[in-house]
Formats: C-alpha cells, sequence, structure tokens
C-alpha cells in the first residue's frame, strides 16, 4: 500500500478546492469501495479529500414533489427513510438488496454511483485489463465471464456496473448533481455512465474534479407502485446475476406507466427502454410482458458463458411485471 | 488429592469454552498479534504467469525502496531441503520449499520474499518488484477423458476391486450410470496463514498458526538440517484450519529470513495468496455406475474419482473411498486417479475423500431410489452390510439406519410424496432429500503431562491444537473426570511443541487422540497422588505416550456414521435454490461436549449447504490465475442461506477408545451436498450432478427439460 495523504473537508466549495485539478487526488466517502481497491493496488491515489462530514446528509421532499438526496446519506440511512420507502419503495429495496447492514451504514449516495466494477480481471492488477490500464486487453472475453455484460458492452470491456440502488435510481430518471470550481452541474443518471466503446476506462461524463453533490428524483406517481427484485448466488451478500427495478401503473387493465431498469447486465444501470415503450398502452398480461421483455433483450448480445442472463433477465421481467399487475388487480 | 463428594460427570455435560472469553474481549493472542522488537515483515511475490522459468529477479530498485533489508529468492537464498516423508506420510508441500530452483509449476508458486521494516514497505516493494519469465503454455485441460489420468494410493490403496463388474451391471434390472463433479473449493480459515519466526538462544522459535506444533516442528527441523530439539513451534489460537494449517511457505519463509537477517521475521498471507498458496479441494469427475436387482439390492458398484494434482507433487482426493464403507455389491471396484496439471497442489480440506465422494455415491443411490421405485432410506436399508464390504472387517459399531430412523421421525419423512415437483410455495417449487454420511474414526499416538500443582489445582500439558473445534475444553472435561475433579481446577495448556509429541487437529482424529494419553497420564498420576500428603511446589507430574496402546487397536472398520435431511426451494424462473431447513443426526461415538459438538456438527452441515449452493474457485482458463480472488469472489453461506438447521446426535460410544469417543470434527459436511442436491431434484424433477448447482446450471436444465 503506498502512502498517501489525507485531507477532511468541511463544505463543498472547500472540498472541491481541496482536490483542485490534481488527477492523483480522490474524494473519499464510505471508503468501502475505494480502500479495498486502494489495498489491492486498483486504485493508487497520492491524496484522498475526506467528504465525509459535508452537510450532504440529508434527503429531503423538493416542492415538485420529487426527493432531493444528499450525495453522504448512508445507504442505511436512505433505504429506512420513511418518504423513501412510500414513494419509491424499488429505490429502498435496491439498496437493502446490496452489500451487509455494515457496508450500507459506511457507504454513501455519492459513492455507491461511483464503485467501480467487480470483474476479477479488474481487480487483480497483475492481469490484463482496459479499464484499469488501457490497452492491456481483456481476458475476460475468452475467460471467467458467467457474471458479465450482455448488453452494451464492446469487445473492449464486458464488465457490469455493480450498484443495485442506481439501477432503482435509473429507473426513475435520478438526476445528478456536482460542482467544479467552475461552478455547479447536473446529469441525468442516465447519462452519467458513457458508453464502453473503446474507451472503458473512460467511465463517467463528470467534469474532472467534479463532487457529486446529490441526486434528485422527479416526482413519479408510478414509483409508489414499484420492486426491485435480485438474482443472486446466494441469499444476501453477493452481487446481482440480474436485477430489476419496475414500477407499474395499470388502469382498465391497460398499461397507464411504466418504469423499468436492469442491472447486472450492462456497464451501466440499463434502462429497459424498448421495454417500456412496447408496454405503454398495451393490456397488461404475460403475452406483453414477454414481448417487452424480448423487445429489450433483441439487443443482448452473450458470450459463450453467460447466456442464461437472457433468460434470466427475460424471466425476471415477466415475473416482477406479473406480480406488479396483480398486486395492482386486488 | 482434593475431590468433591457428589462430583458430577463432566464429560456429556455442555460447557463453554474455556479461553471464550479471552477471545471475545481480544485478550487471545493469535499467530500475527504477538509483538517483538526489532520485527521484520516479509512479503511473498507470486508468479503471474503460468508456467515458466525465471529468467531474472529484478532486486536492484525494490532494494532502494524505503525499509527494504533483503529481497529473497532462487538465486540467493539458503539451500534446505526437501526430499524427505512428514509425519503425515507425505512429502513436504512443494510451495513450501521456498527458491530452491527457476521452474514455475503453476500460477501462484511463490518466487521471492521482500522483507521491510513495515509490512506496508514489505508490500509495496513486493508489488513493485520485477521478476521476469521464460513463459510456457500451462497444461490446465481437466476432463473425464485424459489419457494420461493414472491411479494414485495417498493415503488408501487407488483401486479395490472384487467381482465381475460387466457381468453383474448385465445381470441387474436396474442400472445407473451417471458422471458427477465438484469443483475448486478452499478452506479459507477466517484467520489466514501466518508465522513470525526469530532465533532466541540457539532456538529457532516459530509462533505460528497451525493444526499441529508436533508436525510443524518436524518439518522446519527436517527443511532446515536442524535436530528437532532446536525448533519450537507455539501455536496457542487458531482462527480456523480446515486441513490447510500444515507447514506452508509462510512459516519457511519467515524461518529463512530470521535466519538470513538474524531478527525476527513476520509472514502473513493475503486472502488473495490464499488462494494459491493455502491449499485447496481439488475439483474431481467422478462416475458411478450401480446396479441393481429389482428389490434395489445392488449387484454392482463402481465408483471412479478423477481429480487434477499439480506437477510437482501428487495430492489424491479419494473420492470413491466412501463406497469401500458404505454398499457392498457382488461385483465392487472403486478407483482413485489423478492427472498431473499445471495447477497448485491440493490438500486434505474438511473430510477429503468422503465430501465430494458422497456427493456422487449418495446421489447416485438418490437416483437408484428413484429408478427403483422405492424410498431412499429403504434402498439404504435392504443394502446395509454386515462387514466392510472390501475389507471384510467387522464394524467398530455402524448405526446408520438408527440416524435414519431417528432423523426420519424429526424430519417428518413419512408424510413425504415421492413424486417430484408436487409441492409449491409461490414462485417456488420445495422439494426434501436426504443422503448417508460416513468418516473414519481413528487416532493417533500422542504424549501428555499432567501436573497435581501444590494448590491443589491441576495442569495438563499437550501439544494439542484448538483450531476452533473447542478441543481446549473438550480436553478439560476430559481431563476433569480422569482426575475426578471439577473442570474449574484443570488448566490445559496447548499449542506448544515443546509440550512434547502429539497428534494433529486432522482426520477428526484430535480431540480423541488427545484425551486417550490425557486419561493414561491422569490415571497414572492419581496412582501416585497419596490422599492426604503435601504436594511439593514443583507439584507432582505424570506423562503418558500412547503409541503403544493406540497401535494395539485391533483392525476393523472404524467410522462415524450420519443421515443428512434437507427441505429446498427453487425458482426455477430465476434458477435461485435456498435451503430451507435441515437436519443432520449423526453416531459419531461418544459426544464430550454437546455445546461444541453441536457447533460443529452445525459447522460441517452450513459448509455442505455452501458446498451444494455456492462454493467454486475459478481460475482463468489460459493462465491458471485464480479470477475473483476474495471473498466477495468466492462464495461462501452466509447467515441468510442458513436457516433452520439442527443437529442432533444417537447413544453410539466407541467400544475400543478409552473414553468412548469416535471423533465428529468432519462427519457433519459428509452427504450434506448430495442431500440439498437430491432435495432439488425432488422439487424440480431435474438432477442436478454437478455442484454448485448455481442459477445459471437452474435454468438451463428447466430449459433442457422443457425441450426434452
Amino acid at each position: 500500500m503506498r502512502e498517501f495523504a489525507y485531507q477532511r473537508a468541511r463544505d463543498v466549495a472547500g472540498a472541491v478546492a481541496l482536490l483542485g485539478a490534481d488527477p492523483h487526488a480522490a474524494f473519499l466517502g464510505g471508503g468501502t469501495n475505494l480502500v479495498d481497491l486502494m489495498k489491492t493496488g486498483v486504485e493508487r491515489p497520492a491524496r484522498l479529500v475526506d467528504i465525509r462530514e459535508l452537510p450532504l446528509d440529508t434527503v429531503e421532499s423538493t416542492p415538485e414533489g420529487g426527493l432531493r438526496i444528499g450525495a453522504t446519506v448512508t445507504n442505511g440511512d436512505l433505504a429506512a427513510h420513511p418518504e423513501v420507502r412510500r414513494r419509491y419503495p424499488a429505490l429502498a429495496q435496491a439498496v437493502l438488496a446490496g452489500a451487509s447492514g455494515q457496508l450500507r451504514n459506511m457507504a454513501t449516495v455519492g459513492g455507491n454511483l461511483l464503485q467501480r466494477t467487480r470483474c476479477g480481471y479488474f481487480t487483480d492488477v497483475t492481469q490484463p485489463c482496459n479499464k484499469r490500464l488501457p490497452g492491456s486487453g481483456c481476458p475476460a472475453l475468452t475467460g471467467e465471464h458467467r457474471n458479465h455484460a450482455v448488453l452494451g458492452a464492446s469487445e473492449h470491456c464486458v464488465a457490469v456496473h455493480p450498484s443495485d440502488m442506481a439501477v432503482a435510481l435509473t429507473a426513475f430518471d435520478a438526476v445528478v448533481h456536482y460542482e467544479t470550481a467552475d461552478g455547479r452541474g447536473e446529469l441525468p443518471l442516465a447519462d452519467l455512465y458513457l458508453p464502453v466503446g473503446d474507451t472503458p476506462h473512460r467511465e463517467t461524463a463528470l467534469p474532472a474534479g467534479a463532487l457529486i453533490t446529490g441526486v434528485t428524483l422527479p416526482p413519479a406517481p408510478v414509483a409508489a407502485h414499484s420492486r426491485y427484485r435480485k438474482v443472486r448466488e446466494r441469499a444476501s451478500y453477493a452481487f446481482a446475476l440480474g436485477s430489476v427495478a419496475a414500477a407499474l401503473d395499470v388502469r382498465d387493465g391497460v398499461v397507464h406507466d411504466v418504469r423499468l431498469a436492469l442491472g447486472a447486465v450492462a456497464s451501466r444501470p440499463w434502462r429497459a427502454r424498448a421495454a417500456e415503450r412496447r408496454l405503454a398502452g398495451a393490456p397488461a398480461g404475460a403475452d406483453t410482458f414477454a414481448a417487452a421483455a424480448d423487445a429489450e433483450l433483441a439487443a443482448a448480445r452473450p458470450l459463450p458463458h453467460n447466456g442464461y442472463k437472457v433468460t434470466l433477465m427475460r424471466n425476471l421481467l415477466v415475473a416482477v411485471l406479473t406480480e406488479l399487475a396483480e398486486e395492482a388487480a386486488r | 488429592m482434593t475431590t468433591t463428594p457428589e462430583l458430577r460427570q463432566a464429560v456429556g455435560t455442555a460447557h463453554t469454552r474455556v479461553e471464550g472469553r479471552d477471545k471475545v474481549t481480544g485478550a487471545a493472542r493469535y499467530a500475527a498479534d504477538h509483538p517483538f522488537t526489532e520485527l521484520a515483515h516479509g512479503w511473498l511475490v507470486l508468479s503471474t504467469v503460468g508456467r515458466g522459468r525465471i529468467r531474472a529477479v529484478d532486486t536492484g530498485p525494490v532494494l532502494a525502496m524505503p525499509g527494504v533489508l533483503t529481497v529473497l529468492h532462487h538465486g540467493n537464498a539458503p539451500r534446505i531441503r526437501g526430499d524427505f516423508v512428514t509425519m503425515l506420510g507425505v512429502p513436504p508441500e512443494p510451495t513450501s520449499v521456498l527458491f530452491q530452483h527457476d521452474r514455475v509449476p503453476h500460477a501462484g508458486w511463490p518466487v521471492a520474499l521482500v522483507v521491510a521494516e513495515t509490512p506496508e514497505q514489505a508490500r509495496e516493494a513486493a508489488e513493485a518488484l520485477v521478476v521476469h519469465y521464460d513463459e510456457e503454455p500451462p497444461d490446465l485441460d481437466f476432463r473425464a477423458d485424459r489419457g494420461d489420468a493414472r491411479p494414485v494410493d495417498g493415503h488408501l490403496p487407488a483401486v479395490a476391486e472384487k467381482g465381475d463388474l460387466e457381468a453383474e451391471l448385465a445381470a441387474s434390472a436396474v442400472v445407473v450410470d451417471a458422471e458427477y463433479t465438484t469443483p475448486e473449493e478452499h478452506h479459507h480459515p477466517m484467520e489466514p496463514h501466518a508465522a513470525a519466526a526469530r532465533w532466541e538462544d540457539g532456538r529457532l522459535e516459530v509462533l505460528d498458526s497451525n493444526q499441529g506444533s508436533t508436525w510443524v516442528v518436524s518439518v522446519l527441523a527436517q527443511m532446515f538440517s536442524l535436530d528437532p530439539g532446536a525448533v519450537r513451534v507455539r501455536s496457542e489460537h487458531v482462527g480456523g484450519g480446515f486441513g490447510s494449517k500444515g507447514v506452508r511457505a509462510h512459516q519457511v519463509a519467515a524461518a529463512m529470513a530470521a535466519t538470513v537477517l538474524r531478527r525476527p521475521v513476520r509472514v502473513v498471507m493475503t486472502r488473495r495468496q490464499m488462494f494459491s498458496l493455502a491449499g485447496h479441494r481439488s475439483p474431481t469427475v467422478q462416475r458411478v455406475r450401480l446396479g441393481a436387482d429389482a428389490e434395489g439390492r445392488l449387484r454392482a458398484l463402481e465408483h471412479r474419482c478423477l481429480n487434477p494434482t499439480s506437477t510437482v507433487q501428487d495430492f489424491v482426493e479419494p473420492g470413491a473411498a466412501p463406497a469401500r464403507v458404505m454398499y457392498d455389491a457382488a461385483a465392487h471396484h472403486t478407483a482413485n486417479l489423478v492427472v498431473a496439471l499445471n495447477r497448485p497442489t491440493p490438500t486434505w480440506m474438511r473430510a477429503p475423500g468422503e465430501a465430494p465422494g458422497s456427493f456422487a455415491l449418495e446421489s447416485a443411490l438418490d437416483e437408484l431410489a428413484e429408478q427403483c421405485g422405492l424410498d431412499p432410506i429403504e434402498l439404504r436399508a435392504r443394502n446395509e452390510p454386515t462387514h466392510g464390504p472390501v475389507s471384510g472387517l467387522p464394524f467398530s459399531g455402524r448405526n446408520l439406519l438408527a440416524c435414519f430412523r431417528e432423523g426420519a421421525r424429526r424430519f417428518g419423512w413419512a408424510e413425504r410424496d415421492p413424486r417430484p415437483g408436487r409441492r409449491r410455495d409461490g414462485r417456488w417449487l420445495l422439494g426434501t432429500g436426504t443422503a448417508a454420511a460416513s468418516f473414519p474414526a481413528g487416532a493417533g499416538p500422542s504424549t501428555a503431562a499432567v501436573t497435581a500443582e501444590a494448590d491443589g489445582t491441576f495442569t495438563v500439558r499437550i501439544g494439542a491444537a484448538d483450531i476452533g473445534t473447542g478441543a481446549r475444553t473438550a480436553i478439560t472435561l476430559v481431563a476433569a473426570d480422569a482426575l475426578r475433579t471439577t473442570p474449574e481446577r484443570v488448566r490445559v495448556r496447548i499449542g506448544d511443541s515443546d509440550f512434547g509429541p502429539a497428534m494433529i487437529a486432522g482426520g477428526s482424529t484430535g480431540t480423541r487422540s488427545w484425551a486417550w494419553a490425557v486419561r493414561a497420564a491422569a490415571a497414572e498420576l492419581r496412582e501416585r497422588l497419596v490422599p492426604g500428603a503435601t504436594i511439593p511446589p514443583q507439584g507432582i507430574t505424570a506423562r503418558s505416550d500412547t503409541t503403544e496402546a493406540v497401535g494395539a487397536l485391533a483392525a476393523a472398520e472404524r467410522h462415524s456414521f450420519g443421515a443428512q435431511f434437507a427441505e429446498v426451494a427453487v425458482d426455477t424462473a430465476t434458477g435461485e435454490v435456498r435451503v430451507r431447513r435441515m437436519l443432520g443426526i449423526f453416531a459419531a461415538g461418544r459426544i464430550v461436549n454437546p455445546l461444541t459438538a453441536r457447533s460443529q456438527f452445525l459447522g460441517g452441515m452450513v459448509w455442505g449447504i455452501s458446498m451444494a449452493l455456492h462454493e467454486e474457485a475459478v481460475r482463468d482458463p489460459s493462465s491458471g490465475v485464480p479470477v475473483g480472488a476474495d471473498l466477495a469472489g468466492y462464495h461462501v453461506a452466509t447467515h441468510a442461506d442458513v436457516p433452520l438447521l439442527e443437529a442432533d446426535w444417537i447413544d453410539d460410544p466407541d467400544p475400543d477408545d478409552p473414553v468412548g469417543i469416535k471423533g465428529i470434527g468432519e462427519v457433519g459436511i459428509v452427504g450434506a451436498a448430495a442431500a440439498v442436491a437430491n432435495a432439488v431434484w425432488h422439487a424440480t424433477g431435474v438432477r442436478h450432478r454437478d455442484l454448485p448447482i448455481r442459477p445459471d446450471r437452474v435454468l438451463r436444465a428447466a430449459a433442457e427439460a422443457r425441450h426434452a
């Protein structure tokens, strides 16, 4: 482990100023991912700017009827927040489906969005990896890739984004707020993560030195009837093999509104727009749900050992939509 | 001698761990916790290539880094010996014979040790060390039809054959012929392997975490060509071992560096390094052929188990061994084979042979029961042997059917609808399964010393190892009874090679072997104590050595047995499999401490759940490097995966053991994976013959079943 400098920021402007334009400095939130990566040498920052004490630790209702979530709100507090549970239950479920109680009490919302892939080649510095060492190659393509991407990947990288929380936020059109020395900015979460292409090492569209200050959820009445389902190899404390965040509003047997996002299938949380389009205005039923899943998964390009994910996601989409529709009908 | 008039027998009563308070308050020191002045820290460097030769080690830049004291590698390391056989009858583990040549037989082979003033400096330098290799393509191709597979004896004969297998199969009314596979599995004790070595008054002292200080002393002495008396190994508290904590690279590296630098050196493995250096259970491919008459009585039994070993040492995983104990047949053929690949050398891991072997054999029995239309327990009852099927020897005690009867009663087996795929709970299909368990019951020679102290208490000294099992407490209870006193008046000291030779904590033999020696020494002491006489300040000590008594045990089939029951839920749309409840009933000799024994059985069963559903180490197919080499990548069961678990036992004292002990360390995992897999079949109607039963496998099997 390399020696590093540590500084603690008191306010947002101070944090941004402390980081400055130094490419070897990094913000430290809960440290549940960054510190691990520093121990294994994947991340080697020369300087850490600790942002845990910034006044960004609240969840507040917006005048429009949405929620504004501070960047340093812990995952645990987010999942427990009554308004999150009431208005965006899939978000609370997604957070609780991730990590462990101890980790959720440390991990922050901003850090969760920026956590790195758990691809076994990325996390081993002795191995090639285009994301960690651009141009070195991707052994996962011909090696171990059972939990790698089936959507939106490239021949340069097939790693998946590990977050559960971000899947639900993506389904609900979250907007990410950030601050740089030049001022404030915002990005739809769907645009935060860059396409993989031939630059898998460039993961987000955040400007250099930007500090995520929070996330806004726009009002979405449909989200009150939402669900997050995660499939994994064990019952707890494992990253998803596939997950779905879904919200469904059925009126008179017809899909009035729907939000769908998929996890563990791509380098980013995958908003299932094709499926949503297929569902909108269609009769709520198994055939429609299956057709919607097929519409989304038509773009899937599985590798030799992860083709099961296409089946899994199809089944999972149909199962979750069916559950939501049946509950609405009750 | 102090006696209490209404003394209760201690053996058989629940007793919390005598060192429990030390452990939960942090007072207990583990191998890497001991402070030393002038302590230096070593960090191992492992090969990143899968096979080849070391061309050069660029030590220059690393030696210039802050705090670095030395870099040891094959070009400068002291010569040590590796050409001997250890007390366990095998040569030393290849990765422990450090830096003696330039060959790299597999990924993760230790190629250098960087020693520095702090662990951080050592690690930074170790990770900066550039090693140049001449690479060669590794052979990693493990499959059933390898032409170079060969039988290897290991601790048991590789091959045992009687009768005409093909003729009996041809004459059988029902035949099962199936291939089963198990993956590479790892021990991963909570406490990583760690050792500190120093020279003190002409003796090499090692503070270690191991399963037997006697074993470690003997290996280190031979390696470094020292008199055994010139080496002392202590290992007071051990955070788990499971077969992995013998002599490995860390002790040798620490001893080597302490010798070169003339100062204390500590070496600790990282979790990632443990995937290469700590040993593992090799994967297996097993073929089982069963032939039976229409009533389910076996005519033919064949079990062949193939595992990959390294190119530098043969290690056989004797998966075919349980068949030699469990079931008889007119034709009975068993064989254990290996194929040498460029992989790390496997080792003993919890119930070696029995754990993977029972998965195949007990799954095949379930398949046979299905084909015969028989209840799986009835099938086993019809095939219960009277003598060892291969040895012909009598059983020292075989209460397998009693375990099944008690288990069936408590599990509600009688209400089970034998047809698969009939029970549903929402999206979950439910099923139940059962399997038999067995594990050899043995003892090894040990010495012990018991001292009557002047204050009326007693001190027991024995080179035992408590690797988390509760052995220290069990010995305390045995000693208390043998001394006719209370456990509170007995202090047990273990984990020190200076206490004399003793059996290791392994093969489920530790507590039995140590109890035997302690009981013998205590009996000797009681004879020497004169009632009412004053005990001198240095106390009165009696010693024992059980070599002769253990060696005099008559030949017999000596085993613990058990019956495992599992209920699972399977969602065939997502491939998720979850265990809902599990029951294990064991016949495993006299139970010394019900509290810790139950934990040990349950721990084995939890590991069985892990084996059935989660555990699998993955290696890159082209390099052999472990992928996802951490506990986020290597899954074991979490609390949420461990539902209602129950373990219990029936009365089954061993007639030939002074305390009646058989040994309970390993039988708890045996059969557990098969019980889960059989329950998955009962839930879904689909047979899973490859472990772990992952979601992708369940999804594929469900799709194939639909198209069949």
